[in-house]
């Protein structure tokens, strides 16, 4: 080990603005027979009273980046420096200054709101006479008043995280580190989170490290750190990273009424095109250069479009650097050869409904998770369920794939009533459940073999598919190692090509973006859109919202309910008579149904 | 490692704080035990189902033993000879006309042993010659086979000195023998088996208890919260260990009370001992748990150890069915890893013999040796780290 | 039909045997318990420490005491003169039993009146402690034998002849390792069985499973079997060593052993199946897996006779498979019993196992949750 240089003085200097000094840190981990190095040489500095993002797709390090700052791991090699103290050699007191939040948020489900915040703080040893006061206050940041006896696993995903800030901010610490702090959380708490962030960082100068998938987020930062492979590719504010797209970045709608899917997927395939990406009712594109007629030569194969030059944003910035980082291949979207199916799609959408879902309920115990829920699904229509954790998507899918019989109402897919039904009946749907259900232990080549064969595949056509799904989603080079432990961008492409194996008319996906970088969405997508056109039938749940753009027509769920019901732009229309503005994305929509409702509540 | 030293402008880790965090961390251990009933449901319904059961269902003491009697040629003599059996209150004897009848009998299981005089018994017996009684066993349960064996042998030497008594002589043999048992006079089984099932019981419920708690915690990723606060791992392992410990403690109070007022198992020695070496072998088995819990670090893993390493070994190897002395030296040897072995010891001779010290200072020391190196080695293996 | 329950009896074995941790737990433990418990399990006693007190010093008491020290289940551990060294040495537990000579033993010998000995036994454990004194006896009935053919005297008008069908030298050996046999088999089978379903709840496999046109039958089978196999396998090893390393006889047919083994197989793995459906968690799947577990074990027979315990228990025990196992692998090793003994224990282990196996079935679409 290199000798680590004294930290008293040298480092006093620095340790007036800096919160964090990572310098040659490294870090890597044995799975199994591999090493993989999750952090190579990585340096960078944190300022004190910022914010400071952490961006990159699954595997970057940034969890093991957050965890080494909060001595949850010993770095292999190099210095880190937390405020004014040594990692390496005080991990108990870097843990008794800062605040720290993981994943999942690290709360006692079993225990109430009260009892866990009570738990942290004789952990962090606030004295007797300032909890009431601290408590107070953090009630008030975050709105949990109300629930102080309610169950920690009760409370829904939002609710949850606010409680799990509270918990890391019962002392209030001079730094807060917190992973992923906004995953499966509503567009309505996502944005109070942030609020109570900006205001803890403006009112009390706190430092905060944080790291998201959400690519607006980054916005939001002072500073953000693009991290991949373990290494740094760019620090900066965000203003920066956007300097380099501007003049490259366009917004294209139709005007001869071709779906938004196909044109993002046209465009997609265009030479020089970074980025092409569904955004409101148009495509969002990202040229590699400012060149007109590159851009002009493309928009011709599309066909009757207008186009205005948009502002550059993050996201357009972090798609070109990890583009350029690791391009990967172009691939033909899937098309699936299901006899009967390539053009019938289009014939049979007038026809019966391919999902019926009538008025069903779902009661646990005298709660009611699902209730009064009713829409159809037709034949080759890309339907989402949006809604935050514990809205009661999953509860739907559960019911719908025949996992979980309705209390009341009932539902039919492709005409049957899948609990009832024979099992032949089920070879017709595929499902992706939530957290990419594999086998960890087993490898991605065994996975596969044993799902196609649980499908009822064989012979010829069983190596056929294996071979299909390995290439279609680059998992080939990884056939022989261990699904548990991939980044989840490959189990998430493993857990959908295990529901692809038999070529189902059908395809439910609950979750299916849910923690995955936005890379792997955009491929992820690209993979649906390409089921879709050769007429399989899609029902998607997802928190995100930007995702809702890409279904053909989405349900909006809050508390078991449908709150909205429609096309994107229906929806959109509806959202902004209520909120009498005008409203351009759907998270805008969200939030402004919501706050309707909450007002007519209150009306009542 | 100076923790405690520099005082800190920060927060300090002094001892008050210290209290605090642990008084925090054994409320939350003790409120998740409310919320889960299955922690109530072993530390308390565990032991009484499990005594219950136990306590009534395993008996060395047969009774009603069914005998296959086969008189070839009933006489007086004969009737007052299986009279006696009639009369013993471990025979149900049968009787059967021909030894063929009884053999096939004996073969199916539908009696256990055959008593059989030949046809020439009352002859033998009256010429002044020995008459032989032909005794078979089913010798598969060699154990009960040989204490009905002993129960026949009692049934005979009965009968010859009744016999001798009418005839007006005295049965004398060269040497007899005078037996006293000690400390269980009237030889019931259930006086030395209740404390032993109280040890496998409790270890058991020991590692059920905490042989989770640790993987939990991993699993549900609340430890990696717990672990960026001032908490030391010590006082981890403190709020895991007393929480449990108290309800260990209840449930081992809870099988005392049974074993003293429903199993009428006598208690000569005194209940300060009794609670303190209970104390301290909860300690060992609570420590084994957590240490489980610790190294497996996911619950299934946790939970095959469990059931491989507690069970079976307190049930066979720690002395309280089967004579450790008489196990071949390497499996001695074994023994002396198993917390219950020392457990039992102190057990049996706390309730059956009283305050014997000299064996129980020996067997307590075991106890502390053993609690003090899964404790131990629990802290040691125990980070405040993921690697 | 077939293919999808080969696979899914592929992907069992793989979960369990590519972890080296689980595939240890599942393969070393039997063997080396087998062979602890073997060598433990045994009513038998050796070297139990015995005291003598001799006040008599006599030929005839040294006669007797060296009967005593001579024979392999005693060894003389003390050798004591006063009365009040007798209470210390069984306290401490240094002393099983005490044979104290009284002073006038030879001189009641050779006039013909009898000379008496006490033996105190140390009855903390009253099991020992009986058999203990059984040598004893054992030893002075002998005695007594041979001082009435060499010194003359009344003969008991009658004697008992004693024969042990089965296990002529009563070896307790020979009951217990069998039995181990039946009770590795069971752990081995809930340990394969008994978390499977709980895990895969947990991790959302199961769902994903549930949605595959598999029917309940072909997964409870592509679950079954890997036990089967596994537990199959284990106590094939387990007889070889029980046979060839602890040398017990095997007298009857294999073919019948092997009945019964699948029977309990079955009815071990519907019992694991049916805990395993029943638990959303694998907590609560290893707490039915013990609590089945440990009353099994002991109500099986396996040390202490069912014919002991009250009726009310007994009844209970009709509910458990091991209890039929232990009688058919004992009357297969042992007594070569007759066939309608064996068909006795065959009908309710399948009963046990079809009702189970069924139950768990039912329950993997059916528990919510």
């Amino acid at each position: 080990m290199a000798e680590i240089p004294s930290e008293t003085e040298s480092d006093s200097t620095d340790a007036k603005e800096t919160a964090l000094i990572l310098e040659k840190v490294s870090k890597s981990f044995t799975q199994g027979k591999r090493r993989i190095e999750a952090l190579r040489e990585v340096s960078l500095k944190a300022q004190k009273g910022r914010v400071t993002g952490l961006i990159g797709p699954d595997g970057a390090g940034k969890t093991t980046l957050m965890r080494l700052s909060a001595c949850l791991l010993k770095a292999d090699a190099g210095r880190i420096q937390v405020l004014d103290l040594n990692a390496n050699r005080n991990p108990l007191k870097v843990q008794s200054t800062i605040g720290y939040m993981p994943q999942r948020f690290g709360l006692y489900e079993d225990l109430s709101v009260q009892e866990n915040l009570d738990l942290y703080a004789d952990l962090q040893g606030v004295p007797q006479d300032q909890r009431a006061d601290r408590n107070a206050e953090l009630m008030k940041m975050t709105q949990l008043g109300k629930f102080t006896d309610r169950l920690a696993g009760r409370l829904s995903g939002g609710m949850k995280q606010k409680l799990g800030l509270a918990c890391t901010l019962i002392r209030s610490p001079e730094l807060l580190i917190l992973d992923e702090p906004t995953v499966g959380v509503d567009p309505v708490s996502r944005r109070e989170l942030w609020t109570i962030v900006s205001r803890l960082v403006e009112e009390e100068g706190m430092s905060v490290l944080l790291s998201t998938a959400y690519l607006d987020e980054a916005e939001e930062c002072d500073e953000v750190v693009l991290l991949h492979g373990g290494r740094v590719l760019g620090h900066g504010p965000p203003g920066d990273f956007r300097k380099e797209q501007k003049g490259r970045t366009y917004w294209v709608t139709t005007t001869d009424g071709a779906r938004k899917r196909d044109i993002q997927e046209k465009l997609s395939r265009g030479e020089k095109v970074v980025d092409a990406v569904i955004q409101g009712g148009g495509v969002r594109l990202v040229m590699a250069d400012s060149e007109k007629p590159d851009l002009e030569a493309l928009l011709d194969e599309v066909g009757d479009s207008e186009r205005k030059s948009v502002s550059p944003r993050f996201e357009d910035s972090y798609i070109a650097i990890l583009k350029e980082e690791e391009p990967r291949p172009d691939k033909a979207p899937i098309q699936e050869p299901k006899a009967g199916q390539d053009d019938g799609g289009e014939g049979r959408e007038e026809a019966e409904p391919v999902i019926q879902v009538d008025h069903i309920k779902r009661k646990f115990g005298d709660f009611y998770a699902v209730k009064d829920v009713a829409f159809d699904v037709g034949s080759g229509e890309v339907f989402g369920l949006l809604g935050a954790n514990g809205a009661g998507k999953t509860t739907t899918f559960r019911m719908l794939c025949g996992l979980l019989p309705v209390s009341e109402g009932s539902l039919k897919v492709a005409g049957l009533d899948l609990r009832k039904a024979a099992a032949k009946a089920r070879a017709r749907i595929g499902y992706m459940s939530q957290k990419f259900s594999l086998y960890g232990n087993l490898s991605v080549m065994e996975n596969l073999r044993f799902f196609s064969s649980a499908y009822g595949l064989h012979g010829k056509r069983r190596r056929n598919r294996i071979e299909w799904a390995l290439e279609q989603f680059d998992l080939a080079d990884r056939a022989e190692a261990e699904s548990g432990e991939m980044p989840l961008g490959y189990k998430q492409r493993l857990a959908l090509a295990c529901a692809l194996m038999h070529e189902p008319e059908i395809l439910f996906l609950d979750e299916p973006t849910s923690g995955v970088d936005p890379m792997a969405r955009r491929e992820f997508w690209r993979h649906i859109n390409g089921l879709a056109r050769a007429g399989v039938t899609v029902l998607v749940t997802t928190h995100f919202m930007e995702e809702a753009e890409y279904c053909d027509r989405l349900a909006i769920m809050v508390a078991g309910e449908i709150l909205a019901l429609g096309a994107p732009r229906e929806i959109k229309d509806r959202a902004a008579e209520k909120a009498e503005r005008k409203i351009e994305d759907i998270e805008e929509a969200f939030i402004a149904l919501i706050e309707s409702q909450a007002e007519e509540e209150g009306d009542e | 490692m100076n923790r405690k030293a520099a005082p800190e402008k920060r927060k300090p880790s002094t001892r008050g704080g210290s209290l605090m965090r642990l008084r925090g961390l054994v409320r939350k251990e003790f409120l998740q035990i409310m919320r889960d009933p299955s922690s109530i449901a072993i530390a308390f319904l565990m032991p009484v189902s499990l005594l219950l059961l136990f306590g009534y269902g395993v008996s060395l003491d047969a009774e009603h033993v069914p005998v296959a009697i086969v008189v070839e040629s009933p006489s007086r003599d004969t009737a007052s000879f299986t009279g006696a059996f009639e009369r013993s209150k471990y025979f149900d004897p049968e009787h059967y006309g021909a030894m063929r009848a009884a053999k096939q009998a004996l073969r199916d299981h539908r009696v256990d042993g055959i008593v059989r005089l030949r046809s020439d018994f009352a002859q033998k017996l009256q010429s002044g010659a020995t008459a032989p009684i032909q005794v078979i066993l089913n010798g598969v349960d060699a154990n009960t086979a040989r204490l009905v064996a002993g129960y026949v042998e009692g049934v005979w030497t009965g009968w010859l000195s009744d016999r001798a008594r009418q005839q007006g002589r005295t049965l004398e043999m060269p040497v007899e023998v005078d037996q006293r048992i000690w400390f269980n006079s009237e030889v019931r089984s259930r006086n030395f088996l209740v404390p032993g099932l109280i040890a496998v019981i409790m270890t058991l419920i020991g590692a059920l208890l905490t042989a989770m708690v640790m993987a939990r915690e991993w699993e549900r990723g609340t430890m990696e919260a717990l672990m960026v606060t001032p908490v030391t791992i010590r006082e981890v392992i403190l709020g895991k260990l007393i929480p449990y410990f108290v309800m260990g403690m209840g449930g081992l109070a809870l099988s005392v009370v049974m074993a003293l007022y429903l199993f009428e198992v006598p208690l000569r020695g005194s209940l300060w001992v009794l609670t303190a070496a209970s104390a301290l072998f909860l300690l060992v088995a609570l420590g084994m748990g957590l240490l489980i819990s610790i190294t497996a670090r996911t619950q299934f893993v946790a939970g095959q150890t469990a059931i491989i390493v507690t069970f079976l070994p307190a049930f066979l190897l720690s002395g309280f069915l089967f004579d450790i002395q008489s196990m071949p030296v390497v499996v001695q040897g074994i023994t002396h890893a198993i917390a219950a072995r020392y457990y039992v010891a102190i057990l049996q001779t706390v309730f059956l013999a009283g305050d014997v010290f000299p064996v129980i200072w020996p067997n307590a020391l075991a106890l502390l040796v053993m609690a003090a190196f899964f404790l131990g080695v629990s802290r040691l293996k125990a980070r405040k780290r993921l690697d | 039909m077939f293919r999808p329950i080969l696979a899914l009896m592929q992907k069992e074995f793989l979960a369990l045997m590519k972890d080296k941790k689980s595939r240890f737990t599942i393969v070393i433990p039997p063997i080396v318990q087998l062979l602890v418990f073997g060598y433990a399990a045994t009513y038998d006693l050796t070297y139990v420490p015995l005291a003598v007190y001799d006040e008599d010093r006599s030929a005839a008491s040294r006669e007797l005491i060296a009967r005593f020290t001579g024979s392999p289940n005693f060894q003389e551990a003390a050798r004591i003169t006063r009365q009040d060294q007798i209470a210390p040495l069984i306290d401490r537990k240094e002393v099983l039993v005490l044979v104290h000579i009284h002073p006038r033993f030879t001189r009641n010998l050779l006039t013909g009146k009898t000379g008496k000995i006490q033996v105190i036994v140390d009855g903390r454990n009253s099991n020992t402690a009986m058999i203990a004194l059984g040598y004893v006896r054992a030893i002075v009935t002998r005695f007594n034998l041979e001082w009435v053919e060499t010194h003359g005297g009344p003969t008991p008008p009658a004697r008992l002849e004693t024969r042990a069908w089965y296990n002529p030298n009563l070896e307790s050996r020979w009951f217990i390792v069998p039995g181990i046999v039946g009770l590795l088999t069971l752990v081995v089978t809930m340990l394969v069985t008994a978390l499977s379903v709980a895990r895969e709840r947990e991790q959302g496999t199961f769902d994903q499973l549930l949605v595959t046109p598999m029917r309940p039958v072909e997964i409870l089978l592509g679950k079954a079997l890997p036990g089967f196999i596994i537990g199959a396998g284990e106590a094939t090893v387990i007889i070889l060593l029980t046979v060839f390393w602890f040398q017990v006889p095997l007298r009857g047919d294999l073919l019948l052993l092997y009945i019964g083994l699948f029977l309990f197989l079955m009815s071990a793995i519907g019992v694991g199946l049916m805990i395993s459906s029943l638990s959303v968690t694998q907590q609560q799947g290893l707490l039915g897996a013990f609590m089945f577990l440990v009353p099994a074990i002991i109500l099986s027979g396996f040390t202490t006779p069912i014919a002991n315990m009250p009726t009310v228990v007994q009844k209970i025990t009709l509910l458990n498979p091991l209890r039929y196992f232990m009688v058919v692998i004992r009357g297969v090793f042992l007594e070569d019993a007759p066939l309608h003994l064996y068909l006795r224990q065959f009908w309710p282990m399948a009963v046990i196992g079809i009702v189970c196996l069924a139950l768990a079935g039912w329950l993997f679409r059916h528990r919510i949750n």
